[in-house]
């Protein structure tokens, strides 16, 4: 039996989609994270953003980056943020309702903004060389990078320094004062 | 458009509906967790951004060239850095303040 039309070739199409996809779940969970009446919410939408950002980072070929931002972005920064939620969600300021005039503000603001950005971006050549090869790991380049002294090493010792401070930095900072 | 392949500026296009996003939770949220919620955004955009460049602007030079995502790495450890500190603020503000709406933080107005 032969069909009487012929069905498209969608195969080619498929990386097409999965970016659309990632795409639509990354700006639209960014979106609720950033209007959502509720702080929860938005903790949530943001943790999709996450997700969706990690999934775009795998299609950059940047699988190292990738894993990093799931395990620091959502294992890290978005449970800070949900402690943060949960110790301070008492008063009525942080169910996060917001005066509607400055919303509508922010929101026209936040959409001219994008709007001349996609002008910008659109109407911008960039010198583009897609990679022709296969994405390869990129794990043992970065950690070499990272460890070459003629490369990044100084940045990243420094980074180190930088979270050590932060961390006593917070500690110091979050400490009870009151029981004194 | 939608059908060609994807290219830099499909990439560049989510970065910037990414940091729109996060600049209208800054500028609309009172909410002082909120806000920070906005910058992380802000800064995830920032990272599509540089792995997007990283990773469109060819490697035929032969040794695999990943300066690009090797700054969205930085960016993600001054990111951890940031939350920690700020939550550590907000915090010991509500501790002091029983609120963290930062409309009403004004302890430092002369």
């Amino acid at each position: 039996m032969t069909l009487a039309f012929d069905i498209p070739d969608l195969s080619g199409l498929i990386p097409q989609l999965i970016f659309f996809g990632l795409a639509a779940v990354s700006v639209l969970s960014a979106i609720a994270a950033a209007v959502a009446p509720r702080i929860v919410h938005a903790a949530f939408g943001l943790m999709a953003a996450f997700f969706g950002i990690a999934g775009l980072y795998a299609m950059l070929g940047a699988d190292f980056v990738a894993f990093s931002q799931i395990i620091v972005y959502v294992g890290g920064i978005l449970v800070l943020l949900v402690f943060g939620v949960l110790l301070t969600a008492r008063t009525e300021a942080s169910l996060g309702i917001d005066r509607p005039v400055r919303r509508a503000g922010a929101l026209a603001v936040g959409s001219l903004l994008f709007v001349l950005l996609a002008i910008a971006i659109d109407s911008t050549s960039f010198p583009e060389a897609a990679p022709t090869e296969d994405p390869q790991p990129t794990t043992a380049a970065i950690g070499r990078a990272f460890l070459d002294p003629e490369g990044m090493l100084v940045p990243f010792e420094l980074a180190s320094v930088l979270l050590l401070a932060a961390l006593i930095g917070a500690a110091y900072l979050a400490r009870r004062r009151r029981s004194s | 458009m939608l059908l060609a392949a994807i290219g830099l500026q499909h990439y560049l296009l989510v970065g910037a509906a990414l940091f729109c996003a996060g600049l209208v939770a800054v500028m609309s949220r009172r909410n002082a967790v909120a806000i920070l919620i906005g910058i992380e955004l802000m800064l995830n955009a920032a990272n599509v951004n540089l792995v997007a460049f990283d990773h469109f602007r060819g490697k035929a030079a032969g040794a695999p060239v990943i300066d690009g995502q090797l700054f969205a790495l930085f960016v993600l450890v001054i990111a951890a850095a940031e939350a920690a500190v700020a939550l550590a603020l907000i915090l010991n503000v509500f501790d002091t303040r029983d609120r963290i709406d930062v409309d009403e933080l004004d302890m430092l107005k002369g």
